[in-house]
Parts: structure tokens; sequence; C-alpha cells
């Protein structure tokens, strides 16, 4: 067991735990660099994927996650920032330049959204962003002039640095552009974290009375909290629609909304890993139940029939299992694992054990 | 008699709407988890109707059917409740948020791999028949829905006000600690309400089927029954079904009188528009929460 013997307040707030845990990043960072040399050109399209839906789960994460604001509408903003991509390019601006804008144009719009969600919290706030995530649905249609409505529009392939970057074309090159993108968005993350603004997002979700008891703003952070967490998810949007080539109003639909945040429920509530792990569920779910299919297929002796329904079937019972044995997700079952081995044989039992909640309304009768 | 004739036609949807969400409330009201799945159980109430009812299946006779259906409903609510959602019971709102979201997704799927997924409808006595009076013609179907659920929505609200049982249900959401002090058999109570409410649901599934077919994608008015639920306030049963019936009314003048694409979107447009101006519904129940 690694013991840290802290001599300053700094070292709470450290980026790495100490210096086994940079070099477990450092690793980790090189080996996703080293990716395109070991895997074939079908599973890096699907890391891709993953890395994808990893920054989207990271802008949500940091609205649910920590600060506490669950949002059914994510899809809205990842539409958003895929569309404002898309036109921003078709009018003549670079990448470097419309990647990072359309980021900011997503964020600027989920602070106004945030305005009034402010007044809205626990499930109005999840029923109102459930309901904007079908609204935006109807309005690409209606903004058909720039939208391109039902018949969608495309994404043109990236130019940087003199060189043609697209999904079919270069793929290794589009997943060094994922990897840059998620490098950077977790590297600001996690130092977000660190400062007074992000344990304020975490006050605020812990108990938003006793987080303005302590002097925080609460409409500010939350309005912080939301701008961020579009920026993040614009991006992801971007990504998304760089990585469909085409794309209309269904790409982003409601069910896309749910998705992520089951995706993040998955992962684990609160930890940046969550968002990882999440991601990876999705993304390889899909390949996952088809191999399998083929397999039960084979050993029952009839060809693979195909179920329809059922990759949303058995998510959802993933879904439901998780919420029911490891509420902390994928994430929290990895720290009981590590921790059981770093205090081995000294573990106990009631370690995680959370303290038992009784319910009170928050309505007048 | 245009204008009236939409009147009616939004008064039935309404009320499916106003069912659902009275389903929602009650849930709500109890304890104080909003179960996201209430417009999948009311499709699985259908489809469990149509599987006592329809000859291709078992084919049994439409009161017995009915009966039996709603037993199973009520079966199913209370199972999900023991095995799921009382292990549930402390987690975050998030969390219970998804988890309903989830056994709606199981539902689908599993209602999908019974039924299959092509529109089936129920098989009733009362379907084609019309009443006509005054140069108006109303579907037999259409009033049965609107009677039947004036009718259950006052039975529950007198439950709720009146009943001991009722009573111990609103106190075990106000204060879970407290009532059990009290000696309210809170997790009996939470048991019963799940099983009212797949009851409920059931009622719901049976008079939707009436008057339309349904697939296993039906589930997904229940978003509609949301915008019900925060209108009328989702603490009060009345209240949900007034706002079932302000979205039903609303959605067949909008297809009406505005252009194409802006119909469908008003019902959310006015959730919206609600949950901005009067965050906590028409019938306000929300205070600050205290540490």
């Amino acid at each position: 067991m690694r013991v840290h013997f802290k001599t300053s307040y700094n070292q709470d707030i450290r980026l790495f735990e100490d210096k086994w845990t940079l070099f477990v990043y450092s690793l980790l960072i090189i080996l996703s660099f080293l990716m395109p040399y070991i895997l074939d050109v079908f599973y890096l399209g699907e890391m891709t994927n993953v890395l994808i839906w990893a920054i989207a789960g990271l802008g949500l994460m940091l609205l649910t996650g920590h600060t506490g604001q669950a949002s059914l509408g994510h899809a809205a903003f990842l539409a958003l920032g895929c569309y404002s991509y898309a036109i921003l390019v078709q009018k003549g601006v670079p990448f470097l330049i419309a990647f990072p804008l359309s980021s900011v144009i997503t964020g600027v719009v989920g602070m106004i959204v945030a305005i009034p969600a402010l007044r809205l919290r626990g499930i109005y706030l999840a029923i109102a962003t459930l309901a904007m995530s079908i609204l935006v649905d109807d309005v690409i249609v209606l903004a058909e002039p720039f939208t391109g409505g039902v018949s969608g529009i495309f994404s043109e392939p990236i130019f940087l640095f003199g060189m043609e970057i697209d999904r079919w074309g270069t793929p290794i090159a589009f997943y060094y552009v994922a990897l840059v993108t998620i490098i950077i968005v977790t590297f600001g993350y996690a130092n977000i974290m660190r400062s007074p603004l992000g344990r304020s997002f975490v006050a605020v979700r812990d108990s938003e009375v006793s987080a303005q008891a302590m002097g925080v703003n609460i409409a500010r952070t939350k309005m912080i909290s939301f701008g961020l967490s579009c920026a993040i998810t614009g991006l992801a949007g971007a990504l998304m629609g760089l990585f469909a080539g085409i794309f209309n109003n269904e790409t982003f639909s409601v069910v896309i909304s749910i998705q992520l945040l089951m995706m993040i429920v998955i992962g684990g509530l609160g930890s940046i890993h969550g968002a990882f792990f999440g991601a990876i569920i999705i993304g390889f779910l899909p390949q996952f139940l088809s191999i399998s299919k083929e397999y039960v297929g084979d050993f029952i002796g009839g060809s693979a029939v195909a179920i329809p329904g059922l990759e949303f079937g058995v998510f959802g019972m993933i879904l439901i299992a998780f919420i029911m044995f490891e509420p902390n997700g994928i994430y929290g079952r990895w720290v009981k694992i590590r921790t059981w081995f770093e205090l081995f044989p000294f573990y106990r039992k009631g370690m995680f054990k959370r303290q038992k909640s009784f319910l009170k309304t928050e309505r007048l009768q | 008699m245009e204008i009236f004739q939409l009147l009616v036609s939004g008064l039935a949807n309404g009320c499916v709407y106003g069912l659902i969400a009275l389903g929602f409330v009650m849930i709500y009201k109890a304890t104080e988890a909003v179960n996201f799945a209430q417009g999948d159980f009311m499709m699985l109430g259908a489809f469990v109707m149509i599987g006592f009812n329809n000859a291709e299946y078992l084919g049994l006779p439409f009161a017995v059917s009915i009966v039996a259906a709603l037993v199973v409903m009520g079966a199913i609510g209370y199972l999900l409740d023991r095995l799921i959602l009382r292990r549930v019971a402390g987690e975050s709102q998030t969390s219970v948020i998804i988890l309903t979201i989830a056994l709606g997704f199981v539902i689908r799927f599993v209602v999908g791999l019974i039924w299959g997924h092509e529109p089936k409808s129920l098989e009733n006595p009362i379907i084609g028949q019309d009443i006509a009076f005054g140069g108006i013609v109303l579907g037999l179907e259409d009033v049965a829905v609107i009677v039947i659920t004036l009718l259950l929505t006052l039975a529950l609200y007198l439950f709720f006000q009146r009943s001991k049982l009722g009573l111990a249900m609103q106190a075990a959401s106000q204060n879970q600690l407290a009532a059990y002090y009290m000696g309210v058999p809170v997790k009996r109570i939470q048991g019963f309400i799940w099983a009212l409410s797949g009851i409920v649901a059931g009622i719901a599934g049976i008079l939707f089927a009436t008057k339309g077919s349904v697939d296993p994608t039906t589930g997904l008015i229940g978003i509609k029954a949301f915008a019900a639920a925060v209108i009328g306030g989702f603490g009060s049963l009345p209240g949900a079904l007034l706002g079932g019936l302000i979205v039903g009314i609303i959605e067949p003048f909008a297809s009406r009188y505005m252009p194409a694409g802006y119909s469908q979107i008003a019902p959310y447009a006015l959730l919206l528009l609600v949950l901005i101006f009067r965050p906590s519904g028409l019938f306000a129940q929300q205070r600050n929460k205290k540490v």
C-alpha cells in the first residue's frame, strides 16, 4: 500500500497523487498513441467512436456527475455543436478556428439555456431538458435552409496542416484528432476539478443550501457548469458529425440524450474515469452482442436470429443491474477492487457503505 | 360544430394523458420518485389486455379479460417495487430516473418479443358505435374514456385525501423517518402504491387500446403525459388530469390551425413555457429545502 505523508495543503489538490500514478497515466497516453499500430482499421474506427462518446460523456459528467444537474437533453447540444461546425466549415472557416468556435457557440447557448433552468431542479430539470431535446429535433427540420432538414447535410473532411483528414480515407489521422481533443479536454477537466470553481460544483451537487451558506454563488456556478458542459459536448458533437459524415435531425434524437446519461451512470457518476468506462460499454456493446449472438446461434445449432430492440433491452438490463448492485458504476467497483488489493488482507466489507438516507418531501402539503 | 368535434377528440386523448400522468403523480406523491416508464407501463397494460381478450391469443370474454389484465398489471407493479425499486431507496434522484427509463427499455423489448412489433388493436364490444345528439357525432369509446377517467380521478382523489391508507401514503413521503416512528408500514405502502399505479396504467392502456392501435413504441406518449403532470404541478391528482386535458385539447387545435411542422411541437413548447414561467406547475407545491 502506498502511504502519502502530506507536508503541505497543495498536496491534496495535485493532479497526480504520486509518481506511480503519473507513470500509469503516461503509459496509458503512450499506449493510446500507439493504438493505430496495434489495432486493425475496423477496431480503430470503433476506438475513435468510443473516444468521441467519451468526450460527450465528459461534458455531461461535468454537469450531472459533478454539479448534480441531471440533463436528459444533451443530444440537443451535440446537434448544436455538430451543425454549427459543419455550417462554419461550409462558409470557409478553417478547422482550427471552426472547431473551437463551434464549442464556444454551444457553450454560450448552454449558458443562455441555463438561465431559465436555474430555477428548476431534480426531476423538473430532467423533464425540461427532455422536452428541449425533443424540440430541437423539430427545430432542425423547421430550420431547413441552414440545416438541410430531413435530408441532412455533410460534414466536409478536415483540412489540417495541408492534409485532408476524414474518417474513411485516413482513419489513423482522424483517430489522432479525437485523441488529442480528448486529452486536452480531460486535462482541462481535471484541472477545473482542482480549482475553487470545481469544488464549488461539487458543493452545489452535495447540498445547495450548504453551498450557499459557505458563500458559493449558486446561480453563477450552475451557469458556468452548464456553459462548460455544453462547450465540451459541442466538441463531441462536431467530431460525431465528422465521424458520421452525413447527419440529419434524427442523428441527435432524444434517445442519444438518454444513452449519454445512461452511459455516465454505468461508468460511475462523479468521476472522470466513469465517462471513459461508460463510453467503452456503449461503443463495444453492439459488437459484443452480435458476436455473442453468433456463438449462441452456433451453440443451439440454428442460424443467428435477428431480435429487434435487443440492444436496448440488454442495455436496460445492464443498467438496472448496475443501479441495484453497484450504484457507483464501473469506476466505483474498480476503486473497491483496488482498495482490496492495496489493503490486503485488511479490507472490510463495510468500508464503502454509505449512510442510510430517509426521504423527505420538498412539496408543501 | 367543428370546434366541438375537435374538443371532444382532444378531451378523450387528454384523458389518456391524464391517466398516465395520474400514475406519475401517485408514485411521486408516495415515494418522491418519478416513474419515467409509466408510458411503457400503459403500453404493457394494453398488450396484456390484448393477450387475454383477442381471439388470436387467449380469447377470454371482455369483462373477464379486464379483471385479469388489471390483476396482472397490479402484480407487475408490486413485483417491480419489491424486486427492484425497494433496493434503490436512498439513491440519488438521477439514479432512480435512469433506472425507470431503463425499465421502460426492458418493457418495450419484452413486449416486442412476446407480441411482436406490428400495431395491434383490441377487439371490444363498443368500437365503431356512435352517439349522436344535436348534430354532433361522438364515438362511444371517446365517451367511455372521458367518463371512466373522471370517475377514476375522483376515486383516487378521495382515496388520498380521506382514507387512512391514503393519508399514510402522504405521511410516508412527507417524512419517511417520522412515518416509521408513527408505525406506518412504509415499505408495504410503497409496494401498494406501485401496484395501484400498475392498475391505473392498465386502465389507461385498455382505454387507449379501445381507441386505436398500440405497438411497443406507444409508450413514448408518456413524454406528453409528463407535460400534463408538470402543468398540473406534479403533486396534485386533479392537476394531473387537468394538465392532461389541456395538452390533449391543444394538440388537435394546433394541428388544425397551425402550419405543419409547428403543430407537433406545441405540447412541448407549452411544457417549456410552464417550466420557465411557473416552474412548479399551475398548482404549486414546492418550497425551499431545509438542510
